[in-house]
């Protein structure tokens, strides 16, 4: 039975064809029917008159019903008059209804694709993209400025609560991670330093290095990276959830600012915590190479203590710390932004939660560059 | 084993019991979650063919009797038999088979967000079938307008539909394979009084087209009294009444009393009598 559960075959008979559907017309089978359908289309030809016999069909469902009207509305378009005939009452219905379907009203003819007009396009839509996040991104900083103003005015609305939750998550929580990463990273540097210089007598010069670099660039950094992808995504993942629900909504209607209440304490919460953590993890790595020199390169914590004094200034230590807050800010900013743009589906919670990593993972690296520039300038 | 065979290949098996015998038979069934049980000991049947409405209490248990009946609630004891086989006693290829032949709707219609419609509803052919794209877009298309939706519906996401449409969405996807049960979980709930009227119909429509056996939950008398054939009542972890509309109106059984002549049901009936 396997073998043949459907079949159709075709017969003349006085100029008019005949065709006999017989066997399980159902979704399971209908690969085979379907081959056999357009076997048929292809060779049957000219016969002004086509019946579709279907008195051997055992079993119908949907699809096959489908199958049929199909080739019947085919010899149909070709001039013919096509009937179907012999049905089992009981699929009369089902037939009325399928023929009823796939009319063509209704339906939206999918667009012609040019593959160079699609290019154009698509770098068109990206540079209007980055216009709109431009401006998008503009209008929340200060859509966020104008909110502490009022919560300044007002300061009992101010959610003190709030601001210790998100600095727990963001700041406290993200301790261990980054006091282990640039602990690391310190030892590295030192590491490195110490086997470089060493070709040329330079090796009391890692002290200036490792003190230089971490104090001025990798710990704010690595600090602003890692909350990037710990904390920004989480808030983009947050925000783009509540979003989905209509909780961003019910805030508003109940007179609540969504900004006030949900952004601000975010916010804030990273601009204290990038600074506190950076200052944290640049100790660490100011320690992980004071570990490094003393084991591997012989220096004694005496030693590298009292190079480093003399290596590194106040201005050194300031120029990292000033950074930081501003990468806290720019982190929070693309984070709450993105989850406020998601929309319905899951898939573009995804999207911007991609989006809002590697968006403030970029600008930090920018907003580094521009702040290098400027101490340059003021000769920091 | 041929007909096991059989039954993986074409999903519909000319079934060797008796026509008479339920199509689901659900005996002394006991869930329970970390120590409350939600149902205790019941016993159900459903008919091939009819329209069955599952009412009981929010909470009380009609959504776990219907997940348990479909696999994804764990029972503790008890069994369940769906075209005349034991669910417990089947290998993992068999349920399938098994599952191809029912369809579910879930309570918020659970289409996947990131697929269009046409997408969704092409879902289980695309799995389960090795057919043509053409006939795919078309068996999607038709199955949209059976269920009443114009076609440019197929190529919207279902962020961008209306309840009452991602409901009617929902159910093409779940008819796709024409299934011989379809489960529905609350299907009116959400929807306007005119839109869930031609719901009922559309299920009324579709069940003496397709020669479909209904499984609803729902809450909604209307649905109750126009849709339904047969109704059973869930209270305390057991049915504790079956029949059609009518024996249920007469019951004295006292929960029974204050469902379906509380006062949403009387106003109804009061409207209908006038």
């Amino acid at each position: 039975m396997a073998a043949q559960a459907v079949s159709l075959s075709q017969k003349e008979d006085a100029g008019k064809l005949v065709l006999a559907a017989a066997g399980r017309w159902i979704s399971s089978f209908a690969g085979q029917a379907e081959h056999l359908v357009s076997e048929i289309e292809r060779k049957g030809g000219k016969s002004k008159s086509v019946s579709i016999d279907t008195t051997d069909i055992e079993q119908l469902d949907t699809t096959g019903a489908w199958l049929l009207e199909r080739m019947r509305r085919e010899f149909e378009g070709r001039g013919a008059s096509a009937e179907i005939i012999g049905l089992d009452p009981r699929y009369k219905i089902l037939l009325d209804e399928v023929k009823q379907t796939n009319t063509g009203k209704d339906s939206e003819e999918p667009v012609d694709e040019n593959a160079v007009v699609d290019s154009l396009s698509f770098l068109g839509e990206m540079a209007v993209g980055f216009w709109k996040d431009t401006r998008e991104f503009v209008q929340f900083l200060g859509s966020a400025v104008v909110t502490v103003g009022r919560v300044l005015v007002r300061p009992w609305t101010f959610r003190f609560t709030s601001i210790v939750h998100h600095l727990d998550r963001a700041g406290f929580r993200s301790v261990p991670i980054i006091v282990l990463i640039l602990f690391l990273i310190g030892g590295i540097l030192a590491q490195q330093g110490i086997f470089h210089f060493r070709k040329f007598g330079a090796e009391t010069y890692v002290v200036d290095m490792v003190g230089i670099l971490v104090l001025r660039e990798v710990g704010v950094l690595i600090t602003s990276i890692m909350l990037a992808g710990r904390s920004g995504s989480a808030y983009t993942a947050e925000l783009g959830s509540m979003k989905m629900r209509e909780e961003v909504d019910a805030l508003r209607v109940m007179g609540r600012d969504p900004m006030e209440i949900l952004i601000l304490p975010r916010l804030i919460a990273l601009i204290i915590a990038v600074p506190l953590l950076t200052f944290i993890g640049s100790m660490a790595a100011l320690f992980g190479g004071l570990v490094t020199a003393w084991l591997y390169g012989g220096f004694t914590p005496e030693i590298f203590t009292e190079r480093l004094r003399d290596a590194i200034s106040w201005s050194t230590f300031w120029v990292g710390m000033i950074k930081a807050p501003f990468m806290g800010a720019v982190i929070g900013l693309v984070a709450c932004v993105e989850g406020l743009r998601v929309q319905g589906s899951a898939e573009s919670l995804g999207e911007h939660t991609t989006a809002s990593v590697v968006k403030s993972i970029f600008l930090v690296i920018v907003l580094d560059g521009a702040f290098a520039i400027f101490f340059a300038s003021i000769d920091w | 084993m041929a007909n096991v065979e059989t039954t993986a290949q074409s999903g519909k098996r000319p079934s060797k019991v008796p026509d008479n015998y339920p199509i689901i038979r659900v005996r002394d069934i006991w869930v329970s979650f970390s120590d409350h049980p939600v149902l205790k000991g019941l016993d159900l049947d459903v008919k091939r063919g009819e329209i069955l409405g599952f009412v009981g209490a929010s909470g009380g248990g009609k959504s776990v009797l219907m997940r348990s009946i479909i696999g994804l609630v764990k029972k503790q004891k008890g069994t369940i038999e769906v075209f005349g086989r034991d669910l417990d006693q089947l290998s993992e290829e068999e349920l399938q088979a098994i599952e191809r032949r029912w369809g579910v709707l879930f309570q918020h219609g659970a289409l996947f967000s990131s697929l269009t419609v046409r997408q969704n509803i092409q879902f289980p052919l695309r799995e389960y079938l090795d057919l043509s794209e053409r006939l795919m877009d078309e068996i999607a298309i038709a199955k949209l307008e059976m269920v009443g939706l114009p076609a440019f519906v197929a190529e919207k996401y279902p962020s961008q539909l209306s309840g009452g449409m991602i409901k009617r969405a929902a159910l093409a996807r779940s008819l796709v394979l024409d299934p011989e049960i379809v489960f529905l979980d609350e299907p009116t709930s959400g929807l306007d009084p005119i839109s869930a009227g031609e719901f009922d119909d559309l299920i009324k429509a579709l069940q003496q087209t397709l020669g479909l056996t209904v499984f609803m939950v729902t809450h909604d008398l209307d649905s109750l009294h126009t849709a339904c054939d047969r109704i059973a009542a869930l209270a305390d972890g057991k049915i504790i009444a079956t029949g059609p509309i009518g024996d249920m109106l007469k019951s004295d059984h006292p929960w029974l009393r204050a469902y379906f002549h509380g006062k949403r049901a009387a106003g109804r009936l009061n409207g209908k009598k006038a």
